[in-house]
């Protein structure tokens, strides 16, 4: 009997400028969806003055030819501008931001306070039961103060995914 | 490994489980898999359509005329492109139906192969909900929770898309996801203010639409009492007709643009307006600002977003509308209201009827299509008969001359308004109902758009007759470009029509044609008598209007009786409404 099998996907980090007009998002939403194209986090704002430009950072994963095929696909859409693989690029900075919401009491509490200070995390709200920590930082990063704070009393997280930039004074 | 099986063998063990019996679809390379599991079993039959489009209607007139999902199965790119103007109809219309598409092989997706289009994002937006189903343990469960969006709640086509690879490996399938519930029962407290509003009331109205059909016998049985009890007059959309008989005395006739004067008189006088299953469409309300003005509405509807959508409800109550009338009956009895004196405004009513609003001049020379319609029904209202309709003038004269006694009889495109909707969809209607009189009251311009069916019913035997109103004019669009374009008809005459006669006799069906008035009662009877497929030419005068009529943008009070009113020009506003 046949079975489905499942292909080796690599993490990459893409960067697009698109123009800033309706449905743009619904597009590129709909074309991940429409070619079977995974979407692990996407951020989109509009990053000129005049409110014309819109900058999108999509981490997706696939098989590296499949990476090549959606950079293609998201170039050929006639409101995207530019679209540049930062993975394959080189040297860039990635960072999220994530509100990590807290509940204890006692020894949890004192616990979560000293852990978030080693990731320089930011208390935004605090109150006798709970606290809000603000941390930014690299997906991994995030990842690890979560693993922490499960074990203090997490039970919130909101996450804006990645926003990222190449180093250097190369632009997109 | 044990309690594996392949794709295609869950999908048609499934749907044999959910107890469906027929499948409408045509094969393609996409679903060979499926087809081949179908031809190995023999508890679901399949109609082999012509065009994918007459598979999706077929759906629709099985699903409207029995209650029960209709079931598409057609194959990838063109199969599920040309299903989807049926499936947009199921939307609008809101019709219980389950598309199956068949896709390319899950590697294949998004590398423009052959036969492939997104088929989930072209039907996103016409569907209730779909699914690309890219693992064969997660179809059953799949299939499940769609066959319940479909039919439950506001009842639509829910789309699943199956990859060949999909149809042919092996999985044993996972359990189902939680199950799809939508909120059925009505709210007490709201029930009850329903109930001392009705009782206050001087001048309800009832108006009812698709919502009260679908809801199901009990709903229907629920309105026939409840109007029994509050003695209150009834009006319906074009969906609606048949849930109260036309012959009931508190039957007001179809509002709307090409509803009766006492309807839309009614609605505008009303002080008390209770909307069931009915969606304040722009065919029923006319304009906003001056509908209803004197009436506090009630609104029930299963589907909250329909809720203060275009007109803003006094009472929304998100329920099914079979339960909400049993809620309403129930509490007026329980608090020992009696009928309320309604003679006042019966007598108002009968006022706006003495207009005589559906009158059409009569005809010696030629056969008026009013009266095709009346004799048609005359003729044939013992049998209780099935009538399906295609889009325009001859629609809207079936809806109005055509007294619709039950439920579940009257199968017409009304949301989308689909062209080639009434054939394949009394393919459909008399599949799911073998004894009964299915007739298709058409257009000589409607009927050509799925014409190929006329195959599928020469195939599976099936005894409908279609009645073409042929006036050699796309009717509808000529009456508004007499009403808005000072007769200048752009392209809206039937040119090189077939004979039809001969394209009958072509499909191995019986062809009639009936040009004189004198000779109509004896051609309607001769195809009745046929036990076969019959095509009637009936030859109709041309230039026929369907009124009355209220424009597009006019308010309720303001319609146009008489033929000579529908001649002129309009500003660019009233010529941008639909």
């Amino acid at each position: 009997m046949m079975h489905i099998r499942t292909e080796a996907a690599e993490r990459h980090t893409l960067s697009l400028t698109v123009a800033n007009e309706p449905g743009i998002l619904a597009r590129i939403a709909g074309m991940f969806a429409g070619r079977g194209y995974n979407i692990e986090s996407l951020t989109v704002s509009d990053v000129t003055e005049d409110e014309a430009i819109s900058r999108i950072t999509i981490v997706t994963k696939a098989a590296p030819e499949m990476i090549e095929q959606i950079m293609a696909q998201l170039d050929r859409l006639p409101p995207v501008h530019r679209v540049r693989d930062l993975t394959a690029q080189g040297p860039h900075v990635e960072r999220e931001l994530a509100l990590v919401k807290v509940a204890g009491a006692g020894d949890h509490r004192i616990e979560a306070l000293r852990l978030a200070e080693v990731y320089r995390a930011r208390v935004v709200d605090a109150t006798t039961s709970s606290f809000v920590f603000e941390v930014t930082g690299g997906t991994e990063k995030i990842d690890k103060f979560l693993e922490l704070m499960r074990e203090v009393g997490l039970i919130e997280v909101a996450r804006t995914g990645i926003a990222a930039i190449a180093r250097g004074h190369e632009v997109i | 490994m044990a309690g594996e099986r392949t794709g295609a063998d869950i999908l048609i063990e499934t749907l044999v489980d959910l107890g469906v019996e027929v499948i409408f679809g045509y094969p393609g390379g996409a679903v060979l898999p499926i087809y081949d599991a179908l031809f190995k079993q023999d508890k679901i039959r399949h109609i082999l359509v012509r065009q994918e489009g007459g598979a999706a209607h077929a759906a629709e007139g099985y699903a409207r005329s029995t209650g029960k999902p209709g079931v598409v199965l057609v194959t990838s790119g063109p199969g599920a492109t040309n299903a989807v103007t049926g499936i947009a109809d199921a939307l609008m219309d809101s019709i219980p139906m389950l598309v199956i598409t068949g896709q390319v092989p899950t590697a294949l997706i998004g590398s423009d192969a052959f036969q492939e289009c997104d088929t989930v994002g072209i039907t996103r937006h016409c569907t209730k909900h779909n699914y690309l189903v890219k693992d064969p343990a997660r179809l059953e469960g799949v299939i499940r929770e769609a066959y319940d969006i479909a039919t439950k709640g506001r009842p639509g086509p829910v789309l699943i898309d199956l990859p060949k690879d999909v149809q042919v490996a092996a999985a044993a399938s996972l359990p189902q996801p939680a199950p799809y519930r939508p909120q059925t029962e009505p709210d007490p407290a709201a029930i009850a203010t329903v109930v001392e509003m009705l009782a206050a009331a001087e001048r309800p109205v009832f108006y009812t639409g698709g919502g009260v059909i679908n809801a199901g016998p009990e709903a229907t049985a629920a309105l026939r009492d409840l109007a029994a009890l509050t003695g209150a007059p009834v009006t319906s959309t074009l969906m609606g007709l048949g849930a109260l008989p036309a012959s009931s005395p508190q039957w007001l006739g179809m509002l709307g643009m090409h509803g009766t004067y006492e309807a839309n008189h009614a609605m505008n006088k009303a002080d008390l307006i209770i909307a069931i299953g009915a969606r304040f469409d722009d065919r029923v309300t006319g304009r906003l600002d001056a509908f209803a003005p004197h009436a506090r509405k009630v609104h029930i509807d299963i589907d909250r977003s329909s809720i203060n959508k275009i007109v803003r409800a006094d009472v929304g109550i998100v329920t099914d509308a079979g339960r909400a009338m049993e809620a309403i009956a129930a509490l007026w009895r329980q608090r020992g209201h009696q009928k309320p004196d309604l003679s006042d405004w019966y007598a108002r009513i009968d006022g706006w009827r003495a207009v005589r609003s559906l009158d059409f001049p009569a005809s010696a020379k030629e056969i008026m299509p009013q009266h095709a319609i009346r004799r048609l029904w005359e003729a044939t209202k013992h049998r209780d008969p099935i009538i399906t309709t295609e889009v325009g003038q001859h629609q809207m004269w079936a809806a109005q001359h055509f007294g619709f006694e039950a439920p579940n009889k009257w199968l017409t495109s009304g949301g989308l308004g689909t062209m080639g909707y009434g054939l394949p969809a009394a393919i459909g209607a008399q599949i799911g109902n073998p004894d009964a009189l299915v007739i298709d009251i058409a257009g000589e311009a409607s009927i050509q758009m799925n014409i190929q069916e006329m195959a599928t019913a020469t195939q599976y035997r099936l005894p409908i007759k279609v009645f073409i109103l042929n006036n050699e004019y796309m009717g509808m669009v000529r009456q508004w470009q007499e009403l808005t374009y000072e007769s200048r008809y752009s392209h809206s005459y039937s040119d090189s029509l077939p004979d039809f006669v001969a394209l009958a006799e072509a499909y191995g069906w019986k062809g009639m044609r009936i040009e004189d008035p004198a000779a109509l009662d004896g051609g309607i009877a001769e195809m009745l008598a046929y036990d076969g497929p019959v095509m009637v030419d009936c030859r109709v005068a041309k230039l026929a209007n369907c009124l009355p009529m209220i424009p597009s943008g006019a308010a309720h009070t303001d319609m146009i009786l008489q033929a000579n009113e529908v001649s002129g020009t309009m500003d660019d506003e009233a010529k941008a409404l639909v």
